[in-house]
C-alpha cells in the first residue's frame, strides 16, 4: 500500500524529455563566467548525438536578474518571455530548451501563471502584439539544457573517454552534485525527481562512473540568491551560505562538484578563494579546493574534449588534480592560450589557496 | 584571521548549533528537578502575557528552547527581569508551574553568581 503510494507521488515527479527538436536559448551571465558550457552543449547535442537544437541570435536576456532584484515587474519579465516564444514559433519549433536555471523556473512559473490567470495571458499577447508585432505559441514542452543531459546520459557513457573514476586507485570519484534552487524547488513536478530528490544530476555521475555524495546541506542555496550579492555590503550572506555549504561537505572529502545553475558553480567557485583569504582555509587536498564545473563541462572532460577547449583556465580553483585523478591527458603550456594560440594572461597567484 | 584583502563584505557568524557538542549537563539535573519542562510545547503563552517580557527581553517559550539545546549563555541572563508575578502559570495550557522552573533554572544555571567568592555579608 505504502509502496504504491510511494511509486504513484514518484512517477508524478518523472519528466517527459522529448528527444528532438529543440528551440535552445543561451543564459545572457554563463557566457562570461564558463564561456565554453554552452557551446560544448551544442557541440556534444548535434555534432556527438546527432540531434537538432536550433538557436537564434535575436534571442535576449528572460529578464530574470532584473524580475528577482525587483528592478522590473511581472508583466515586463513576461513579454519579454512571450517574446521569445515567438521566435520559437516563428522558427517553427514546439520544444523550448533553455541553458540557465534562473530562466527555466521563470518560464515555469510565467507558464503556471497564464494557465491560473488567462487574462493576464491574453493581455501579454496584446502588449506583445503593440509593441513588436508578434504572436506565440506556448511551448509544447520546456526543458533545462541539463534535462536533455541527463537524457541522453548513458548515450555519453557509451561514447566516453574518460570516467568518474581515480585511474590511480580504481575507486568512483566523489561527487557533490548541487541543483539550482530554481530547477526544482519552485516547481517540483518540472523537475527529474523534484524537489525532495532531484536527480537529474545524481543521474548523470553514475551513469559515468562517479559517487553521489549525501551530506547534511546538500539542498541548501549556493549562495547566489540575487539580492544577497548584487549590493556589495550583502554579500556576507552569499560567502556564508556558501561557507556553510563547504563546512558541510568537507568531511566526506569530495572530489569534484557539479552543478546545474549558472549561479551556483560561479559562487562555489570564485567564494572558495574569498573564504581562503578570510579564514585561511582551503577545502580541497594538499591546499587546493574543490573543483567546480557545470555539467557540460563534465560532459566534454567525459567525452575527451581538451580542458583548456572547455574553458577550464577560467576557473578561480584549479581543475589540474581532477583532471591528474581522472587521467586526462592536458599540456599545463597550453593553459593560458585563448584561440590560435593567443596569449590570454595569467592571473596572480593568491595566498592562500594552491592554484597549478 | 586578519585578511590582507578588504572585500567590503566578511562571513556571518553560524546560528547553527551542533547538538552533539552540547552541554546539557544543567539541562538533564533541571529536568530532574522539574520533570513538567519536558511538557512545554513550545506555545509562547507564557511570552505573550508576560508584563517584563513587554518591556525586556524575557522569553520562556525562547529560554526553554535554547536550554534544551545546550545554549544557556544569553538566556539565562533575560531571567533576571522576571518579577516573579506568576501570570505565566495562569495561561500555560499544559499546567506547568512556570515560576518555580524560573526559580529553578536560576538556581542551577547562576549557581557561581548565587555563591560569590568574597562574600559581603548582606
Amino acid at each position: 500500500m505504502i509502496y504504491e503510494g510511494k511509486k504513484r507521488i514518484w512517477s508524478e515527479y518523472q519528466k517527459e524529455i522529448p528527444e528532438d527538436n529543440y528551440f535552445y536559448v543561451r543564459s545572457c551571465i554563463r557566457q562570461n563566467f564558463f564561456p565554453a558550457s554552452e557551446k560544448t552543449f551544442l557541440d556534444i547535442v548535434r555534432n556527438r548525438l546527432g540531434k537538432d537544437f536550433f538557436e537564434t541570435q535575436h534571442h535576449t536576456t528572460c529578464g530574470g536578474i532584473a524580475y528577482h532584484s525587483d528592478a522590473i515587474p511581472q508583466e515586463t519579465v513576461m513579454t519579454i518571455i512571450a517574446r521569445q516564444f515567438a521566435l520559437m514559433t516563428e522558427a517553427g519549433y514546439k520544444n523550448y530548451a533553455c541553458s540557465c536555471i534562473t530562466s527555466f523556473g521563470l518560464y515555469t512559473e510565467t507558464m503556471e501563471t497564464w494557465k491560473l490567470f488567462p487574462e493576464l495571458e491574453a493581455k501579454i499577447r496584446e502588449i506583445l502584439w503593440k509593441t513588436c508585432h508578434k504572436e506565440f505559441r506556448i511551448p509544447e514542452n520546456l526543458a533545462h539544457a541539463s534535462d536533455i543531459i541527463y537524457k541522453f546520459r548513458n548515450m555519453i557513457a557509451e561514447k566516453a573517454a574518460y570516467r568518474l573514476v581515480n585511474v590511480k586507485t580504481g575507486k568512483p570519484l566523489r561527487v557533490v552534485e548541487h541543483i539550482g534552487c530554481h530547477y526544482a524547488k519552485m516547481f517540483p513536478s518540472r523537475g527529474v525527481g523534484g524537489a525532495e530528490y532531484p536527480y537529474v544530476l545524481a543521474g548523470m555521475i553514475e551513469s559515468w562512473g562517479g559517487e553521489v555524495i549525501d551530506y547534511p546541506e546538500r539542498r541548501h542555496c549556493c549562495g547566489f540568491g540575487f539580492r544577497q550579492y548584487l549590493v556589495k555590503a550583502n554579500r556576507g550572506y552569499s560567502l556564508s551560505n556558501t561557507h556553510k555549504k563547504f563546512e558541510s561537505m568537507a568531511p566526506f572529502k569530495p572530489d569534484m562538484i557539479i552543478t546545474n545553475c549558472p549561479g551556483c558553480p560561479y559562487f562555489m567557485d570564485r567564494w572558495q578563494y574569498v573564504i581562503s583569504e578570510l579564514e585561511g582555509k582551503t577545502y580541497g587536498e594538499n591546499g587546493y579546493g574543490i573543483p567546480v564545473f557545470t555539467y557540460e563541462e563534465v560532459a566534454g572532460l567525459v567525452l575527451g574534449y581538451d580542458p583548456w577547449d572547455l574553458g577550464l583556465q577560467m576557473h578561480q580553483v584549479a581543475v589540474e588534480p581532477l583532471l591528474d585523478k581522472m587521467g586526462i591527458k592536458y599540456d599545463p603550456a597550453k593553459k593560458y592560450l585563448g584561440e590560435n594560440g593567443k596569449y590570454i594572461g595569467k592571473p596572480q597567484m593568491p595566498r592562500f589557496i594552491k592554484c597549478c | 584571521m586578519t585578511p590582507d584583502i578588504n572585500f567590503g563584505f566578511g562571513l556571518s557568524k553560524s546560528s547553527r548549533i551542533n547538538l552533539d557538542n552540547a552541554d546539557n549537563e544543567k539541562f538533564r539535573e533541571l529536568a530532574a528537578r522539574e520533570p513538567d519542562i519536558l511538557k512545554c510545547m513550545a506555545c509562547g503563552s507564557c511570552a505573550a502575557s508576560c508584563s517584563a517580557g513587554n518591556f525586556t527581553e524575557l522569553n520562556l517559550r525562547k529560554i526553554i528552547l535554547m536550554l534544551t539545546r545546550g545554549a544557556e549563555k544569553e538566556t539565562v541572563r533575560q531571567l533576571e527581569s522576571c518579577m516573579f508575578c506568576g501570570k505565566c502559570i495562569l495561561v500555560c495550557p499544559r499546567g506547568i508551574n512556570t515560576r518555580h522552573l524560573i526559580k529553578s533554572i536560576r538556581e542551577i544555571y547562576c549557581r557561581p553568581c548565587a555563591e560569590p567568592e568574597t562574600g559581603n555579608g548582606i
